[in-house]
């Protein structure tokens, strides 16, 4: 079954993440795919994560289906516009992927190209449009003439319920939705009070019925990681509590106390209404994720 | 207006020291405005190539490099002349090449965007001059040129205190727009969809003007 079916199923879903190389080395790409084969129901596929020049998100997730994975091809506006992201959607679902995310990207000026034009044609939100206008209608952007073929792809959006303007957010959800996103992955979460507000309000706006949301986690491996997320990273909040308890640890069991801190959220997670899934980034970690997967009892979650 | 900078002085001494007499012209328009092509600007660089070369240097600031009538106004500066130093913008030192084609053109100056100014000291990019403007709908913030993503239908999740994670002191534009509109009792507009822009640009511009409004 397909992620889209499980959910459709009504399944409780778990994604990851692979990051592709720096570099042409399939195997790099097989053998992270391996850690996470069978351990999660899809494998976000990242495109130049952090603007830093990387083996291609299509490439990589052509490579995954090859080893049995099934990819979430992420896109980010960045470095295309409409012409290429729509000849892409177009050649990554002639190639198999049926899952695409729709990002805006990370700016050029954090990755090892700074002074490379930021493209933006179209933003992230009509790239969601695009993907389902061509998907539904059979039709690319502004033209009404009807595509030999369509794809059937498995539309998808990132949310950040923490990030500034807060109480813009869910109207931004609604936004993606109703532009095409079949289902939301979420910024990593650590303050869970705070994630069951913001999933209130998508459950009260109904949201939660018109896409699957997947609640993002990041395991923490030191304390530091945590503080650096904490006070660098625009939009997550980790509590004090949170780094404490890393902090308390012995040196060899920080990584260990992450990923329980990690397994006890998911749990958190797991009961709140409208959430249908679990989504872990665990870059350069693949192989932590089975773990984490297993000693949060979510190898045994249920098909129902 | 449209907003420039000096170029480093070097960069410009490297442009004529070949030349035996060259002309360096100021502009009385946007790059005045800017403290970097007006006459003060036009003079002081003049003397200091003056001072640093042998090359003989006679210098002038017309009214606008960008329209035509003030541009032709050189034609009597151009005896015996080079090449000519232009510290207008881009638009100013392509029409004054136009008008002299035998005469090799250099700009002294970086043409930066087109903005405001603020005590005529700093300087904002305000448009991108993308020829469908929205800012109707955006509470008078243009997201394309002030968004470091150039985002239409919303924030991306980098904003912090109301700034851009692209730093240097840029405010996050869509911050800026939803709190104007909220103010404003407009924030359920920001609930409609924005298409994508039809960029103008893909061949070089060209516009006939009418008689205003009819």
């Amino acid at each position: 079954m397909t992620l889209k079916d499980k959910l459709l199923n009504g399944d409780f879903v778990v994604t990851g993440e692979l990051g592709p190389p720096r570099g042409c080395d399939a195997d790099v790409v097989r053998k992270k795919a391996a850690m996470l084969k069978g351990v999660v129901d899809a494998v976000n596929i990242t495109d130049n994560q952090t603007a830093i020049v990387r083996m291609s998100s299509l490439a990589a997730s052509v490579i995954c289906l090859s080893e049995g994975v099934e990819p979430v091809m992420q896109m980010t506006v960045r470095d295309r516009n409409r012409i290429a992201l729509q000849s892409d959607l177009l050649g990554a679902s002639a190639l198999g992927i049926q899952n695409i995310l729709c990002l805006s990207g990370d700016h050029q000026s954090f990755g090892d190209q700074p002074g490379a034009k930021g493209v933006n044609d179209i933003d992230s939100i009509q790239l969601l449009y695009t993907a389902r206008r061509i998907c539904e209608e059979k039709k690319i952007l502004h033209s009404d003439k009807p595509l030999t073929s369509a794809p059937e792809l498995f539309i998808g959006a990132a949310c950040n319920p923490f990030a500034e303007p807060t109480d813009f957010r869910p109207i931004q959800l609604k936004k993606k939705i109703d532009a095409g996103a079949h289902f939301i992955q979420t910024q990593t979460i650590y303050d869970i009070p705070a994630f069951r507000e913001f999933m209130k309000r998508i459950v009260d706006m109904g949201l939660h019925e018109k896409a699957y949301i997947l609640a993002g986690v990041m395991p923490l491996k030191s304390a530091m990681m945590a503080s650096y997320l904490n006070d660098k990273v625009p939009g997550v909040i980790v509590p004090q509590q949170v780094i404490e308890r890393l902090k308390g640890v012995p040196k060899e069991r920080v990584a260990d106390e992450g990923i329980e801190q990690s397994c006890e959220m998911i749990n958190e997670l797991r009961t709140i209404e409208g959430v249908h899934g679990i989504h872990i980034m665990a870059i350069e970690w693949e192989h932590r994720v089975k773990d984490i997967v297993e000693r949060s009892g979510l190898d045994k979650r249920i098909h129902k | 207006m449209l907003v420039a900078e000096l170029k480093p002085y070097n960069e410009t001494k490297s442009f004529i020291e070949k030349y035996q007499s060259i002309l360096v012209v100021g502009c009385g328009g946007c790059t005045s405005l800017c403290n970097a092509g007006g006459l003060r600007e036009t003079e002081a660089l003049a003397a200091k190539l003056r001072r640093d070369t042998g090359v003989n240097i006679k210098s002038v600031t017309i009214e606008r490099q960008c329209e035509d009538e003030f541009v032709i106004e050189l034609s009597r500066m151009m005896e015996g002349v080079d090449a000519v130093l232009s510290l207008g913008c881009g638009a100013g030192v392509q029409l004054i090449a136009e008008q002299f084609i035998n005469i090799p053109i250099y700009p002294a100056l970086n043409t930066k965007f087109v903005g405001t100014s603020h005590d005529r000291r700093v300087f904002i990019e305000r448009c991108r001059s993308c020829g469908e403007c929205r800012l109707g709908s955006t509470a008078g913030i243009c997201p394309i040129t002030r968004c470091a993503k150039g985002l239409q239908n919303g924030p991306c999740g980098g904003s912090e205190n109301g700034m851009c994670e692209t730093g240097n002191g840029r405010e996050c534009a869509w911050c800026l727009i939803i709190e104007r509109m909220k103010a404003q009792g407009r924030l359920h507009e920001l609930e409609a969809f924005c298409e994508p822009v039809q960029w103008p640009g893909q061949a070089p511009e060209r516009f006939e003007c009418g008689m205003g409004v009819k």
